[in-house]
């Protein structure tokens, strides 16, 4: 038995009503749209949120790329491509300068985005104030009053236990100047990518039912203290593998003794250097 | 109204569905000054305070408080983010039980900063300098800065609550029983120290409890409620010597002498 499928799994009304959500996402960036999310063939936190926002944007002349933790070939990035693959046919790539729309969990790839790209986030928690607000109308209450203090006193606070800001993945970010956001789960060391960036980036949360976006262009600052400014991760080896020195690395245990390997998570990047060399 | 009034209160109401809550309250509270609001369990006095501080929206009757450069605000009427703004920076909050005014989950210092870090103060540097200043000030040892507040004693989580509030220097600080789960020495400290900061910064206290005791050592005015109404209001020593009306006779007779 052959099951039909509608363009890209969500039936057309769904699509148009995340598409509707997207649109007010890009109009007021940073700020959290409430969306209808659906039930997913995935459970929540492998990526619905993100697989919806794809699924409403995503036309027969894309290109699709699916990245996770900056890996093409990881069970949910493989897994995510087929699923569009399956049920829109579009052409797929793992190169980031190929691709017209990139589905990524956890980073950003070291591949300079282009005008025209869109990115999607697969986002946890949209809500950068919850783990120090837990009631839902209270944390809105603060974002319409733009009353930040209090994201500040996680940050007083890493600095007061570790001596320096510890936050190191889902560093909040002020956008257009106005809304306090989460970047998702990515890595710090991708913070200045979403400063300026010429891609759209939209963000969906599927378990929680957010949307969030950042335009093209849009001013992205990270949070930081006048004495303690923002500052990336840096590595004291370069990529064994492709020798970069500016691109965000995963340290590999490679035996019991605790010798360590430093390799670049973006793949398509690694690759794409070695294959110049 | 008087120039200087920091705060009108004019036939103010908020009651429940059952109707008790407090009606028709009128007062005035001028800069400096404490006033202490006695009455017995539902009389309808913590109702009224939080009606003042904004956590309760009355049914009817006027509220206008008056910002140090002297503007006054329509607080019923007024927007939401101008009360916001004035809570930041112009009131203080102390609750009787510290777990409600204190981020239990964050050290003394995150909490003393907190209300600087809301108004916009981005040197870490100086904003634990200042904690550290107001930690002495409420006479705990500033080596404590980065301890969790649930590590401190009641008394000195009631003193932190107090730094945590002062520490942008308000001109109205609310207080719901502050010390009512203190012990009698504790307490005695706590309102040496309220005593000294009202001094100090010519604050203006409302303070609700139902120990006359405290009322009598602390506050230069005091109003007796019953059934949410004012029975009888006037100097302290005025009010605890020479009662006039029966129930507060009746609640001054019945303080147990020492």
């Amino acid at each position: 038995m052959k099951i039909e499928f509608n363009f890209a799994f969500l039936d057309e009304n769904t699509k148009r009503m995340i598409r509707r959500g997207l649109l007010k996402a890009v109009a007021i960036p940073g700020y959290q749209v409430p969306f209808g999310s659906r039930e997913m063939p995935l459970p929540y936190g492998w990526g619905t949120g993100g697989i919806q926002v794809t699924a409403s944007v995503i036309g027969r002349d894309d290109c699709l790329k699916v990245i996770d933790q900056g890996a093409d070939d990881t069970t949910n990035a493989v897994n995510i491509r087929s699923f569009f693959q399956k049920v829109t046919g579009v052409a797929t790539t793992t190169s980031t300068a190929r691709a017209s729309l990139i589905q990524t969990r956890h980073r950003i790839p070291e591949t300079p985005l282009r005008p025209g790209q869109i990115m999607v986030f697969q986002v946890p928690e949209p809500e950068p104030l919850r783990t120090l607000e837990a009631s839902e109308q209270e944390t809105r209450t603060l974002h319409a009053y733009q009353d930040y203090g209090l994201m500040h006193v996680k940050l007083y606070e890493d600095i007061a236990r570790h001596g320096h800001i510890a936050t190191s993945y889902d560093y909040p970010v002020m956008v257009n100047g106005r809304y306090l956001a989460s970047p998702s789960p990515i890595p710090k060391f991708d913070n200045p990518k979403l400063h300026h960036s010429p891609a759209l980036l939209l963000f969906g949360a599927g378990r929680e039912k957010r949307l969030h976006a950042i335009p093209p262009w849009t001013r992205v600052e990270s949070l930081a203290f006048d004495d303690h400014p923002f500052e990336v991760q840096g590595w004291e080896a370069p990529c064994s593998l492709c020798g970069s020195r500016d691109s965000y690395l995963d340290e590999i245990v490679t035996d019991n003794a605790g010798s360590r390997l430093y390799v670049c998570s973006d793949t398509d990047y690694c690759t794409s250097r070695r294959e110049e060399a | 109204m008087r120039s200087d009034t920091i705060l009108e209160v004019r036939q103010l109401s908020h009651l429940y569905a059952n109707g008790q809550g407090c009606r028709q309250i009128d007062l005035d509270l001028y800069p400096g000054e404490v006033l202490c609001l006695v009455g017995e369990s539902g009389s309808g006095k913590s109702t009224l305070l939080d009606t003042l501080a904004g956590r309760r929206v009355p049914q009817s009757g006027s509220l206008r408080f008056r910002d140090r450069q002297g503007t006054f605000h329509d607080l019923i009427h007024g927007d939401t983010a101008t009360r916001r703004q004035l809570a930041r920076r112009e009131w203080g909050h102390v609750f009787q039980n510290p777990r409600d005014g204190l981020r239990m989950n964050v050290s003394a210092g995150a909490n003393i900063s907190e209300r600087l870090m809301a108004l916009g103060q981005r040197h870490y540097g100086h904003l634990r300098a200042q904690a550290r200043d107001w930690l002495e000030r409420v006479e705990i040892d500033p080596a404590r800065l980065d301890d969790l507040p649930a590590s401190f004693s009641g008394g000195m989580q009631q003193r932190l609550q107090i730094a945590r509030n002062l520490v942008t220097a308000p001109s109205l600080v609310f207080m719901d029983e502050p010390t009512g789960g203190l012990d009698v020495s504790v307490q005695a400290r706590f309102l040496d120290l309220v005593r000294r900061l009202v001094h100090e910064h010519g604050l203006a206290i409302l303070m609700v409890t139902h120990d006359l005791g405290v009322a009598r050592l602390l506050a230069h005015r005091t109003v007796v409620m019953q059934h949410g109404r004012i029975v009888e209001s006037g100097l302290t020593d005025q009010i605890l010597d020479d009662p006039q009306h029966a129930y507060t006779q009746l609640l001054v007779s019945s303080i147990v002498q020492a």
